[in-house]
């Protein structure tokens, strides 16, 4: 089937992101990235440690991916779009995914300092995707200052706890044009199957991948349940219902006279 | 000390470095002050006094005392 996410002309079919934090080396990042042919890995910026040298991590990511940079540690708007300017900067294009917590229990985003990112950044020529919490106003808001896409939270990052936003998320999906990315809190291959049956546009998934005791296998099998939960989707999943609905013919029974 | 291409060589100053202040000395431009500490150009972005310098240009903006700089690179992240 000829399915494709497009996303400011590049057409991506694998609609698994995988971020890549929490892994225990950029070899083991790489080899998950590889074993879920990943079309779209994000990324983020920090001050460079001159004491401890480590590798570029650009090098272990596929070049057939895209790399989508966050503005994680960013406050407020304006330390945001900082982030993205000096990320644009390092050359490794203009998608971004706009990050803005202050929350740091839950890590919970700050819906309207991303929505001044948002406005700011689409006007300067970046590709944009808000990380936020669920809310259709924010959203519509969000399309129209020119997000790229809209990335409602599962559940808290790293939480694994699935999609606890079930019911917000699928309101988008029904009343915004641009497409809906779950992003943080999927901890299994069977979350973000039901995010994707739900008709989401893709998932972004990071710690469930990174922190299992074997990364590549862990993404193979998300990728896989991602690929089946958009094909359930896209195949008219069936209403449920409280009573039973025979699966077999309800005449020419033997016990029939 | 010494004069050399309009810069005193040889002096020392004082420029704060990803937000620690540190003494450098024999460094006249951003290109040297990545070098010396032993990075490489291609992996990182600089930000001079808030402003961001270009990789061609690193060998152009001169050191001076009281400088903030920054440099940034990619890392894991979700």
């Amino acid at each position: 089937m000829d399915d494709f996410l497009e996303i400011a002309g590049k057409k991506i079919k694998n609609r698994l992101f995988i971020g890549t934090g929490k892994f225990s080396s950029y070899k083991v990042m790489q080899e998950a990235l590889e074993a879920a042919s990943c079309q779209v890995a994000t990324v983020a910026l920090r001050r460079v440690d001159s004491d401890s040298k480590t590798e570029n991590i650009l090098d272990f990511i596929p070049k057939n991916c895209q790399i989508m940079i966050n503005t994680s540690g960013a406050r407020t708007a304006e330390e945001a779009v900082r982030i993205a300017r000096l990320a644009k900067a390092v050359g490794a294009g203009n998608w971004i995914k706009i990050e803005v917590i202050r929350d740091n229990k839950y890590l919970l985003p700050d819906n309207l300092e991303t929505l001044k990112t948002v406005e700011i950044l689409a006007k300067n020529d970046f590709v944009v995707f808000p990380y936020m919490s669920p809310d259709l106003s924010i959203a519509r808001k969000m399309v129209d200052v020119g997000a790229s896409a809209v990335m409602p939270l599962g559940s808290p990052i790293g939480s694994n706890r699935g999609i606890k936003t079930l019911e917000l998320v699928e309101i988008m999906i029904n009343e915004i044009k641009i497409p809906v990315i779950v992003d943080a809190g999927l901890g299994s291959p069977s979350q973000a199957c039901e995010c994707m049956e739900l008709g989401c546009a893709a998932v972004l998934v990071n710690t469930a991948i990174a922190v299992s005791s074997d990364p590549a296998s862990m993404a193979e099998a998300f990728s896989k349940a991602v690929a089946a939960g958009r094909l359930a989707y896209l195949s008219g999943i069936p209403q449920s219902g409280k009573i039973a609905s025979a699966s077999s013919p309800l005449t020419g029974f033997l016990r029939e006279k | 000390m010494f004069w050399h291409k309009g810069f005193l060589f040889g002096e020392t100053m004082i420029i704060t470095v990803n937000g620690k202040c540190e003494k450098v000395e024999n460094v006249l431009n951003l290109a040297q002050l990545i070098s010396s500490k032993g990075l490489c150009v291609n992996d990182l972005v600089v930000e001079h006094n808030k402003k961001i310098v270009p990789k061609h240009k690193l060998q152009e903006v001169p050191l001076c005392e009281n400088d903030t700089i920054e440099i940034v690179s990619f890392v894991g992240g979700g």
